[in-house]
């Protein structure tokens, strides 16, 4: 339990440091650029992929649920859509950038201390966490939004896909329910979750990373923290902010 | 000049450092010499300000480091340089973004004065067309030259080396260290090493300070050195067989 309070006060120091006054504005910029690019743009694939396999299965699925005369085909096109948009691409799409992006901070941070880079920024007089740390969540919670978007369109258009393929249901019947009824708070509430879980994975694995001491194997084993704490935070925070926005 | 004064540091309540009290003076390359586990690594990394001292004083041209506010110690962190073991350059940066990384982080010069800088200090360091070369695509002992032409990009007034010819083989030592004595005195910086190679006490020791299990133990010159009588820092000193048949 004290080892539990140890780690939130020092995470939490950490986002402190992590927030201070940046030494060159500048550099820091081109930074979020190159964290853009890396964290964002790096993993388009994978969520692209990820997302219309997501959206065809979902639309199958759910065509076999809901084989019920009193439900309207439509709402298989409706089904899709909500669960797309209100858990599947934010949730799903954040525990696989835990993954993926997490995994890729923690071993990047930990490897720089382990091998003095990091005591070489702070010999400089460089606030080595903001540094390191800060253009990550600044570039995550920019770009994630992006890419969750972006899944939400490629997973419905993988169920439009399914549709046309399996002909378990008309596609005009689909497109309809993908329009039926659709609110554009839940847009609003998936982007809030996805700010929410960029600023998670980046400063939770950016902590493993950071407070790496040893050599490869601790990386490796920093690494792996950083992804299954990263994950637990998500669904927790997914528990929490639902319970918030949606109820 | 750097007074230590009194110094004490305690890891687990086990004392690391016990009571020690040296002066590093300016112009000249100051060794501090020892046996693995006598202190030397926490005693540079005291002075530098990675790990805090218990007790004592670390003098940098009278101002007392140990009682400095943050933001005054920052102001001292940017007048230091620090070549590491490892050479700790930045992966993801060229071997000329390593060497002004310092000037892009502080200094208000152009882009085309800092690009000059940097290839003034490579120069000095007998590095040219690497520019372009990432740390992971050079030498060992190229990766030394570039720490030691990143640690002066910034024009420092104090310079540490922490062993800094490990791993090099002989040539490329002395080579090292021969460098790093001609820019002590090119420059009038005050340099701290830390070393136990004989070599390079011979080579570059215009002043030496010996560390036994935690304490000062003994200072003087490399001819000095020679010819004490101190029973443990003859065991060191001559504990390769080469040196007890040249003794």
């Amino acid at each position: 339990m004290l080892k539990l309070f140890f780690h939130i006060g020092r995470y939490l120091k950490l986002i402190r440091i992590i927030f201070r006054r940046p030494e060159n504005a500048g550099i820091y910029r081109r930074q979020i650029l190159i964290e853009m690019d890396k964290l964002g743009l790096q993993s388009l694939g994978i969520v692209a992929i990820i997302s219309v396999f997501m959206g065809a299965v979902l639309t199958i699925q759910t065509a076999f649920n809901t084989d019920h005369p009193l439900l309207p085909i439509y709402a298989i096109g409706f089904t899709t859509r909500q669960a797309i948009i209100l858990e599947f691409s934010p949730t799903m799409i954040a525990l696989i950038l835990a993954g993926k992006v997490g995994s890729r901070v923690a071993s990047e941070i930990g490897t720089m201390r382990v091998t003095e880079q990091i005591d070489a920024l702070e010999i400089m007089g460089i606030n080595a966490a903001g540094y390191l740390i800060l253009p990550k969540v600044v570039a995550s919670i920019i770009v994630n939004p992006v890419l969750v978007v972006i899944s939400m369109f490629l997973g419905i258009l993988g169920g439009w896909f399914a549709a046309a393929a399996t002909d378990v249901v008309p596609l005009s019947h689909y497109v309809y329910g993908i329009l039926f009824e659709f609110s554009e708070y839940d847009i609003s509430y998936a982007l809030i979750k996805t700010v929410v879980f960029a600023f998670i994975i980046t400063t939770v694995s950016g902590y493993f990373g950071f407070y790496t001491r040893g050599g490869a194997l601790e990386v490796g084993q920093a690494s792996t923290r950083a992804v299954v704490f990263s994950s637990i935070y998500i669904i927790l925070f997914n528990l929490i902010l639902t319970q918030i926005l949606l109820v | 000049m750097i007074q230590v004064k009194h110094l004490w540091k305690y890891f687990n309540a086990m004392p690391v450092l016990q009571d020690v009290s040296i002066r590093f003076e300016k112009g000249k390359t100051n060794l501090i010499i020892g046996s693995s586990g006598s202190g030397k690594t926490v005693l540079m990394k005291c002075l530098v300000g990675l790990i805090e001292a218990d007790r004592g004083e670390i003098n940098y041209d009278g101002k007392n480091f140990l009682d400095m506010p943050a933001r005054k110690r920052k102001i001292i962190r940017k007048q230091l340089g620090m070549l590491f073991q490892g050479g700790a350059l930045f992966d993801s940066l060229t071997v000329e973004e390593n060497v002004m990384f310092p000037l892009d982080m502080f200094s208000e010069m152009s882009k085309e004065e800092k690009l000059e800088r940097a290839n003034m200090c490579l120069k000095r360091v007998n590095l040219e067309n690497v520019n372009r070369l990432y740390p992971a695509e050079i030498s060992g002992g190229m990766k030394k030259r570039v720490a030691i032409a990143r640690a002066i990009s910034n024009a420092p007034q104090y310079l540490f080396c922490d062993e800094p010819n490990s791993g090099l083989d002989p040539t490329n030592a002395i080579v090292i260290d021969n460098l790093i004595r001609d820019i002590t005195w090119e420059f009038n910086i005050t340099t701290v090493i830390n070393t136990h190679d004989m070599n390079s006490v011979m080579e570059i020791g215009d002043k030496v300070s010996y560390l036994y299990m935690g304490k000062f133990w003994w200072e003087g010159t490399k001819e000095e050195i020679l010819h004490t009588d101190n029973a443990e820092l003859n065991k060191f000193v001559y504990a390769t067989e080469l040196l007890r048949i040249l003794k």
